[in-house]
């Protein structure tokens, strides 16, 4: 099963817990799962079906296109992080 | 000289494909641009940093002679709240606008408040100052730490901190917090036997590119709006102008002219849009330009920070835990590079219990821009300030105690991922082998410096269209703007895929109509992702050929292989054909032959310099001059060597520059007091030695031919570089930048 790698601004929503194995094949299985164990994390991570502006989505240490209908591989390791800022963002597009 | 061997083209060094055009003057800036008709815009700016806009009236400058239109805010469809997507970046869209054209409120001393189209530029100057705006003036914040105090004056009503997805309940100046933590850090600092803490400050510091921003703007009687500008990516000069305008991106067609050095700070748009407005009212062509003052007041610099560094070691050396505090200014809207000066920190070394916080401030100066690896080297200043005392204080080398903690492939970053194959230990250890690190260095006042930088660099799309010619010449059709020589760097892996020379390679850089989504110039991806396009489309035109000389042969395809140049049927039939006569048959076996290759790249891998630096310090002026430079980096592989060590000396000097002489000058009302080319100090060819590059190749994985991107890492170091040779040379750790004479002198009590 995936392992999402909780962001230390999020872990007191996961009693301090760094990592969380949970199922899942996209980014949007993984979030619902995490909120299903762990309440308040999508309202952390989402706005409207989609990843919140200023976050970013890393899987297996490569920055993705952010979209909670990305396929994860059965293995893969998830980071959710700042988004980078400082008008990269405006170079990500 | 790098070794070669695996390649034909790759490796080499032809002349640039517009390196004629650009020497000899005839290549077009934005500033070329003529048409008939012609109008000229100028844009007023506000005089203070920071104020209400009470009203605006243009009656005075619409009815001189020569005016043809005056446009401000209100001209600007209301942005409400919405947030726009720009790929994955999204930004607060009244933000976007008000930094265009401001509404309700002036953030800095030169932020656009209205604009006038006149028959020539001196009509159009002459008519900005008739236009009457009536201020309230309200107190400027322009430092960070003031800006975050709980009385600092407030930039934004709307703003409160959001920190991953919480937001808070007050208005703050501090839009965001961001942290990494690994590991156990208070265990980690437990275990040290030597902590050192320090405080680092750094200015605002421009990019100071030559050419200044311009656009000329037309709406076509079918509302077709053309623009022909500076810049280092014109789809996302596209999608920020649809967005400021709520105009259809399918109306909107931008066409890059060359392109005059961009750094970083020719992503965000400023008269674009305003160059577009000023069309609509006229119905003419309309083209804005900036002065030099103009770009220093009113475009994006690199942000001023604030940071303390904290880092442990064992005796031995070896880092057991570290922490850093950022605050970075984001200027007038939130948006400063704290979140990559966060990532890149630490990144050269392996540590295991690792805390990060990072904050981004609005003050009263210009919205921060890109400039080359943004965030990592005010960063950098600090962390590799501290392990340089940390080596001093164990007696341990300051490369060594480097190549002790180095990370590796398989390490983890402080902000989580894992390192893919990197070449950080492979810096470090040639610049420990470079004879500059073992040259005799004992002179008085003489001192000599090292650090280290990471950048992760980045990939995202790309787009390449080959044409193949009847004379075994290809046009190669793209859509990133060229800056440092990428058009070469770009054919060259076309022409390695299809065993043609550069020379048979014609690269274009078109509009947005002309070629499939390309993003910015920047982020060190345009050799590496348009470069893995070129060779795609290269591989798609190679796939064609082969059928064709299949169809010529009359074999199956599978029985025609390609190596060096030549197609060859293999498995019975003897029969052979260069590329270049297989060219000059394609109207006979099919017709023309177009390749495309379209790629989003996310194995960019990550890039690390380590540079040595000897400098001397004049202990009379506090002047520190630069007596040796040797920049290594690790370039994955170098498609075109010499566009790869401009690359390495560019950065190295900018970031002497930063290091030395630049920052922006404030008085106590926010207004930059340097704001030109002969106040604000950058250094020139007479400042400087040759800078020596050092060219690594530990192949990227991520890319066919093992490409990293070049183009910013080598400005991390040089900061912390010169600041460890200047305490070598002075005993005297400086931590403020830049290290110019004046603080030289404070430093050493003379003043």
């Amino acid at each position: 099963m995936p392992i999402v790698a909780i962001p230390s601004l999020l872990r007191n929503l996961t009693n301090g817990k760094e990592s969380i194995t949970v199922p899942g094949a996209t980014i949007r299985e993984v979030i619902d799962n995490l909120e299903s164990r762990y309440p308040g994390m999508k309202a952390r991570l989402c706005e409207n079906d989609r990843i919140k502006p200023g976050i970013a989505v890393y899987v297996n240490g490569l920055l993705t296109r952010g979209s909670i209908l990305e396929r994860v591989d059965a293995d893969a390791e998830i980071h959710f992080l700042p988004a980078i800022g400082g008008g990269i963002s405006e170079t990500f597009h | 000289m790098l070794e070669n061997k695996e390649y034909k083209v790759i490796g080499t060094r032809p002349i640039r494909h517009d390196g004629v055009d650009k020497v000899t003057g005839r290549a077009l800036y934005g500033a070329d641009f003529q048409a008939a008709g012609l109008l000229h815009g100028r844009v007023l700016r506000s005089p203070h940093a920071h104020a209400h806009i009470i009203s605006i009236d243009t009656s005075r400058a619409e009815a001189l002679p020569g005016v043809k239109g005056v446009v401000t805010a209100k001209d600007l469809p209301n942005p409400g709240d919405k947030i726009a997507d720009l790929g994955e970046g999204a930004v607060n869209l009244k933000h976007l606008c008000d930094n265009i054209l401001a509404s309700d409120k002036v953030l800095y001393k030169g932020h656009a408040v209205a604009a006038v189209a006149a028959t020539n530029p001196h009509i159009a100057e002459e008519a900005c100052t008739l236009i009457d705006v009536e201020y309230e003036v309200l107190p400027p914040v322009l430092e960070v730490r003031q800006a975050m105090e709980s009385d600092a004056p407030i930039l934004h009503d709307t703003i409160r901190t959001t920190s991953l997805g919480e937001t808070g309940d007050e208005p703050s100046n501090v839009a965001s917090h961001i942290q990494h933590k690994l590991g156990d850090p208070e265990k980690g600092f437990a275990e040290a036997d030597v902590i050192i803490e320090r405080e680092f400050v750094t200015g605002t510091v421009h990019q100071g590119y030559i050419e200044p921003h311009n656009a000329t703007a037309h709406y076509n009687a079918d509302g077709q709006l053309t623009i022909w500008c500076s810049t280092q990516g014109a789809f996302t000069v596209r999608e920020q102008v649809a967005e400021i305008l709520q105009y259809p991106i399918s109306k909107i067609k931008v066409v890059p002219m060359e392109i005059g050095g961009g750094f970083g700070g020719k992503i965000s748009v400023y008269i674009k849009p305003v160059a577009a407005l000023l069309a609509k009212k006229t119905g003419k062509p309309v083209k804005v330009l900036m002065n030099r003052a103009d770009v220093f007041e009113g475009t994006g610099p690199t942000p001023a920070s604030y940071i303390r560094v904290k880092m442990g070691a064992t005796k031995a050396g070896k880092l057991t835990a570290a922490q850093a505090y950022l605050a970075f200014e984001a200027g007038a809207y939130p948006g400063s590079p704290v979140g990559p000066g966060a990532m890149c920190i630490f990144a050269p070394y392996n540590i295991e219990n690792v805390i990060i916080d990072g904050y981004d401030v609005v003050v009263n100066k210009p919205k921060t821009a890109p400039y080359r690896a943004p965030g990592a080297p005010n960063a950098a200043f600090g962390s590799e300030t501290v392990v340089d005392e940390i080596a001093e204080k164990l007696g341990i080398d300051p490369l060594e105690i480097r190549l002790l903690n180095a990370a590796k492939e398989g390490d983890r970053r402080a902000d989580g991922p894992v390192h893919p194959r990197i070449g950080c230990i492979e810096t470090v250890e040639a610049a420990k082998a470079h004879p500059h690190y073992t040259a005799p260095n004992g002179k008085k006042h003489h001192g000599r410096g090292v650090a280290s930088g990471y950048w992760f660099n980045i990939g995202l799309e790309s787009s390449v269209t080959i044409n193949v010619n009847s004379d075994g010449t290809i046009n190669l059709i793209e859509g990133s703007t060229d800056i440092g020589g990428t058009r070469a760097s770009i054919a060259m892996q076309a022409a390695e895929v299809l065993g043609i020379p550069a020379e048979s390679v014609n690269p274009s850089v078109v509009d947005t109509n002309s070629v499939g989504y390309t993003a910015v110039t920047g982020g060190s991806r345009t050799t590496y992702a348009t470069g893995y396009a070129a060779y795609e489309a290269a591989q798609d035109v190679k796939q064609q050929m082969i059928a064709r000389a299949a169809k010529l042969w009359e074999v199956d395809a599978a029985n025609v292989q390609f190596a060096d140049g030549e197609f060859s049927s293999i498995n019975g039939k003897e029969e052979q054909i260069s590329f270049r006569d297989l060219c000059a048959r394609l109207g006979e076996t099919g017709g023309p032959i177009v390749g495309s290759g379209t790629v989003n790249p996310g194995g960019a891998g990550g890039a690390y310099a380590t540079h040595v630096v000897d400098v001397v310090v004049d202990e009379e002026t506090g002047k520190v001059d630069i007596l040796r430079y040797t920049a290594v980096q690790d370039a994955g592989k170098a498609i075109h060597p010499s566009y790869v060590e401009g690359q390495i000396q560019g950065g190295a000097v900018q970031g002497i520059g930063w290091a030395l002489n630049e920052e922006y000058i404030y008085n106590a009302e926010g207004e930059m007091t340097n704001a030109s080319f002969l106040d604000y100090r950058m250094p020139t060819c007479l400042d400087l030695p040759m800078i020596d590059a050092v060219i690594v190749e530990v192949p990227n994985p991520g890319h066919p031919y093992g490409v990293r991107g070049v183009g910013e890492v080598p400005i991390v170091p040089p900061m912390a570089a010169i600041a460890n040779a200047i305490y070598d040379a002075i005993g005297i750790r400086m931590t403020e930048l830049p290290m110019s004479p004046d603080r030289l002198l404070k430093a050493m009590g003379k003043i």
